[in-house]
């Protein structure tokens, strides 16, 4: 049985040859979005130029620090700096081993910053890039930085050091008491306060319990989830087993959605690592604390990322919703009190542990308390991932982190929150990123996900496309959510061709009535796209139904009203 | 537990706690609509319908998962709840052949008569097999929903261009037309938690779900028993008894045991003039309550076989006669008489009671003075 000092003297030193200060160091971002750019052949050509050079240098693999746009990432260090280059696609590889191995040099074109504050060999710090400069690291300070593959380099960097101080110094009472304390609040996009629900879990009387992490992150445009557990697992990994230990369960699960190939395989490394060293199982770090935590992929289903199905899914059933009561604190996965978060909350709370429930709730907003991640994507130049204080404005994000459109088309429509939250307006910029701000726009802030729409794009196609995604995802156990979505759509469809008639608005808000009685968020949720841009867009239906025509020429009907061209 | 007391439209109720408030309201006489629910099995909450008011309670809870608490405050037939229950009804109608249901004509129709109004005379109430016992016929009618059609011509509902799913009739007891399903899911849920068997389930999702045996093959080669019991929760024409599906209306019930075995399952009778036109199985029924066997349900159609023995027969020269039972048993008594001991072994038919079998082998042992006692079920 490994003792935590000793996991931790094991790691630093790991860590220290790993970064080495006579051989550079170079990491090839591996994350999904990196694979997708030719992450993979990046590797294999870095690896074969070094080999063949007979080059003294570490290649290896980190996750991604957020810069999606510019996949694949090589991070070089040297001398304990480390230089990041962008689209370091196959072919710009051998150029890179010439410029920074063979002549040991930077290549200031191709690179984007350099860690730390001061600039070093004529390369600014990332921190100064506009697309970090607003960003506050706590979840993220190990993305990009560490092999996501090796649990030594987590310890090193302050891994489950939170769990070792809940478990050697802390009762499951205090542990809620901070996390009341930091004021954290479900990330999945509820945003129910975290401690609360773990206390509902400790108080609850049959056993055992069960803690699971909720990583099917189905919005579409979401995928912060995925960029936490393909860069530090390992960060999750522990949020779960302090809430284990804070309200007596004694397993977890990790749900993860099948389309999350590159996660399965991280979560199973750091899920093997994290046995052998006995930070999961029956003793945790020689402290008398047991929990088995285990890896469950879905099958590709939206509503198995509603608590209820999702609990359905694990127990081998139908992935349908339940009906509540009992809520899963009382009866959940297999019967048992159980407790369910999202990947970000988890990870929240070896921060909060760490450092205090005080030092939490002081970033962010009065009612909304820390950090949140947010991926950023569509009619954007820089797509990506940012964690900033809650709070910011979103125009920060659209135009700083974002860079804007880009293409000099204005931007119409921001949709956060996925296909059950709504769209804003341009207008709505100023908003900061809080979930109270978003809530009485008739539009929710969600789990992260933002994708920024210019004018190019028509919304009653767009909000087409969202209400059949809600109609395929129907679980179909309610016949308002079954059949509602699927009279969305076709009067949507209608509408696109230039046959929408003027009452059908007067249906889609009826429509939504009757909606609001279904089971679940799903049902009774999913008209919102179509009501929010009622509210903010009716110029956009207006033009649809009465003058037939689509402004931003998208739908098979003209440009411009018959009527006026004529 | 100490009984709860709660009010319904006024009444006063009591109620053990915890009950389904549609179950309790239901035996106070007051009908709240619905068509997901099934009596003592656990609420699926998939119609919708069920919506009330209850004081204290934000919005339209649904009775069926609504369990009943000391105090409740409920009230059923207002406004807003109708309104709810209509619209959720008029979703519902969009995806079934609904014309009928919706027509502001259709008192004037009889059984069976064909449309004077419109073109379209298949896929209508008067020429559906479950017209007239149909429960979501009955709901519509309870809340009025003649004259709405807010989809009347939408896509994908039924007037569209909607693709029609071909009938199963592979298995020669049970017809399934999911034309007309509204996935209530109580037959996956009667063949599951009552049977035990399993046979079908929910499959797909959003438009494309559908109740179905895995991988969609016929029920007759899944682990279905052809039961039935999925045929007589359904509240629609999609389950229906393969061989009377037009028999039409029973002008009586008679309730009577099955002849099959010794379970003695209560059984009802649908007759129409001197013929059984269908067997369901009686939910009084103190030992089977409600459930049957594929030959209680679909093996009474010997009852009017030509063939079929009505009294018993006497072989006379080689040559049956027929005879009274008197005779005949008098007859056997008498025979009975040359034999003793060894000679005489009684077989018992598992068509008998243990109470029958039991009389049979006291009859063997000390009447007859034999051991040798069987029963053919040990064949
Ligand atoms: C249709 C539907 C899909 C959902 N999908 C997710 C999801 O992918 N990830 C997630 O964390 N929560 C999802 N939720 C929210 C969960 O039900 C639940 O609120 C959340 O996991 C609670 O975790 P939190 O308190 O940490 O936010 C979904 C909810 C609904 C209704
Ligand atoms: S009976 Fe309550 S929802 Fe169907």
């Amino acid at each position: 049985m490994s003792t935590f000092e000793g996991l931790k003297t094991d790691g630093e030193a790991a860590w220290r040859n790993y970064m080495g200060d006579t051989k550079p160091l170079l990491q090839v971002g591996m994350g999904s979005c990196g694979v997708a750019a030719g992450a993979e052949e990046a590797l294999a050509v870095l690896r074969r130029e070094v080999t063949a050079r007979n080059i003294p240098a570490t290649v290896s693999i980190t996750g991604c620090n957020g810069m999606c746009f510019a996949e694949p990432l090589v991070m070089v260090t040297r001398e304990g700096r480390t230089v990041t280059y962008g689209e370091m696609t196959p072919e710009r590889i051998p150029a890179l081993v010439e410029e920074v191995l063979v002549r040991g040099g930077v290549w200031a074109e191709a690179a984007l910053g350099v860690s730390g504050e001061e600039e070093w060999q004529g390369i600014r710090p990332l921190a100064e890039t506009e697309f970090f400069r607003l960003q506050e690291r706590r979840l993220m300070a190990r993305c990009g930085v560490i092999d996501p593959e090796n649990i030594e380099h987590n310890i090193a960097l302050g891994g489950y050091a939170a769990l070792h101080k809940a478990l050697s110094g802390m009762t499951p009472e205090t542990v809620i008491q901070e996390m009341n304390q930091s004021g954290l609040a479900g990330r999945g996009g509820a945003n129910f306060p975290c401690g609360r629900k773990w206390d509902f879990l400790r108080q609850a009387k049959a056993t055992p319990k069960y803690m699971i992490c909720n990583a099917d992150e189905g919005d579409p445009g979401a995928f912060v989830n995925r960029i936490l557990l393909e860069s530090d697992p390992h960060l999750v990994i522990e949020g779960i087993l302090i809430g284990a230990y804070a309200t007596g369960a004694e397993a977890a699960y990790i749900y993860l959605r099948e389309e999350y190939p590159l996660a399965a395989r991280r979560l199973r490394i750091a899920l093997e690592q994290a046995r052998a060293r006995g930070l999961v199982g029956d003793n945790i770090l020689g402290l008398g604390f047991k929990c088995n935590l285990e890896l469950v992929v879905g099958a590709g289903s939206y509503v198995c990322g509603e608590e209820t199905g999702l609990i359905s899914s694990i127990q081998d059933s139908r992935g349908m919703p339940r009906i509540r009561p009992p809520f899963p604190a009382q009866a959940g996965v297999f019967g048992k009190p159980t407790n369910v978060n999202n990947v970000e909350t988890y990870a929240n709370a070896p921060l909060i542990i760490a450092h205090g429930g005080q030092w939490y709730a002081s970033m962010g907003t009065e009612r909304a308390r820390g950090t949140k991640m947010f991926s950023i994507s569509g009619h954007i130049v820089r797509t990506g991932v940012v964690e900033v204080p809650l709070g910011t404005p979103l125009r920060r994000i659209f135009e700083e982190a974002g860079g804007g459109v880009g293409n000099g088309r204005p931007l119409k429509a921001i949709q956060s929150g996925g296909p059950l939250s709504g769209f804003l307006t341009a207008r709505h910029l100023d908003l900061p990123l809080e979930p109270q701000a978003f809530a009485p726009e008739g539009v929710l802030m969600g789990s992260g996900g933002l994708v920024f729409v210019d004018e190019g794009a028509c919304l009653v196609d767009m909000v087409l496309r969202y209400l059949t995604f809600a109609q395929d995802e129907s679980c179909a156990r309610c016949t308002t959510c079954r059949i509602g979505t699927q009279r969305y759509v076709d009067i949507l469809e209608r509408i696109t061709q230039g046959k929408g008639r003027p009452q059908d608005l007067d249906t889609f808000r009826w429509l939504e009535g009757v909606m609001r009685n279904g089971n679940c968020a799903h049902g009774q949720a999913s008209p919102t796209a179509v009501i929010s841009t009622l509210r903010h867009f009716p110029e956009e239906y207006e033009a649809h139904i009465r003058e037939k025509c689509c402004p931003a020429g998208v739908c098979p009907l003209p440009a411009a009203s018959p009527a006026l061209t004529r | 537990m100490a009984k709860v007391t709660l009010t319904i439209d006024q009444k006063t109720v009591e109620a053990e706690p915890g009950d389904p408030l549609l179950e309790v309201a239901k035996k106070a006489g007051v009908y709240i609509p619905h068509l997901c629910y099934m009596d003592d099995l656990p609420s699926y909450g998939g119609c919708r319908l069920c919506a009330v008011e209850i004081e204290g309670v934000r919005g339209l809870p649904l009775a069926c998962t609504t369990q009943v608490t000391d105090g409740m405050v409920v009230r059923t037939d207002t406004a807003p709840v109708r309104e709810l229950q209509r619209g959720v009804m008029e979703t519902i109608l969009s995806e079934h052949p609904d014309r009928c249901l919706t027509c502001h004509r259709k008192i004037h129709c009889l059984p069976n008569w064909i449309c004077l109004r419109d073109d379209v005379v298949t896929d209508r109430c008067v020429t559906c097999a479950k017209n007239q016992w149909c429960e979501l016929q009955q709901v519509s009618e309870f809340l009025g929903m003649e004259g709405t059609g807010r989809f009347y011509e939408e896509g994908r509902s039924w007037y569209g261009a909607r693709e029609e799913i071909p009938l199963e009739r592979e298995n020669p007891f049970i017809e399934r037309d999911y034309n007309k399903c509204i996935l209530c899911a109580r037959c996956v849920r009667v063949c599951d938690e009552v049977r035990g068997v399993g046979a079908i389930s929910v499959t797909y999702k959003g438009d494309k779900a559908r109740i179905d045996t895995p991988f969609g093959i016929p029920l007759h080669e899944t682990n279905c028993e052809l039961c039935g019991a999925c045929v007589d929760v359904c509240p629609t024409a999609s389950l229906m008894d393969k061989t009377t599906k037009w028999a039409g209306l029973p002008d009586k019930l008679v309730s009577t045991i099955c002849p099959y075995c010794g379970t003695g399952c209560q059984l009802l009778l649908h007759v129409k003039g001197e013929r059984i036109v269908r067997v369901s199985a009686d939910a009084e029924g103190a030992v089977n309550k409600g459930q049957a066997c594929v030959k209680g349900r679909y093996g009474l159609d010997f009852v009017h076989h030509p063939e079929r023995l009505t009294t018993p027969l006497i072989r006379d020269n080689g040559a049956f006669r027929e005879a009274s039972w008197d005779e005949a048993l008098d007859l056997v008594a008498s025979r009975l008489g040359d034999y003793r001991g060894e000679e005489f072994a009684a077989i018992a038919s598992s068509k008998c009671t243990n109470e029958d079998c039991y009389i049979l082998q006291k009859f063997a042992r000390v009447v007859m003075g034999s051991n040798n006692v069987d029963h053919c079920a040990r064949l």
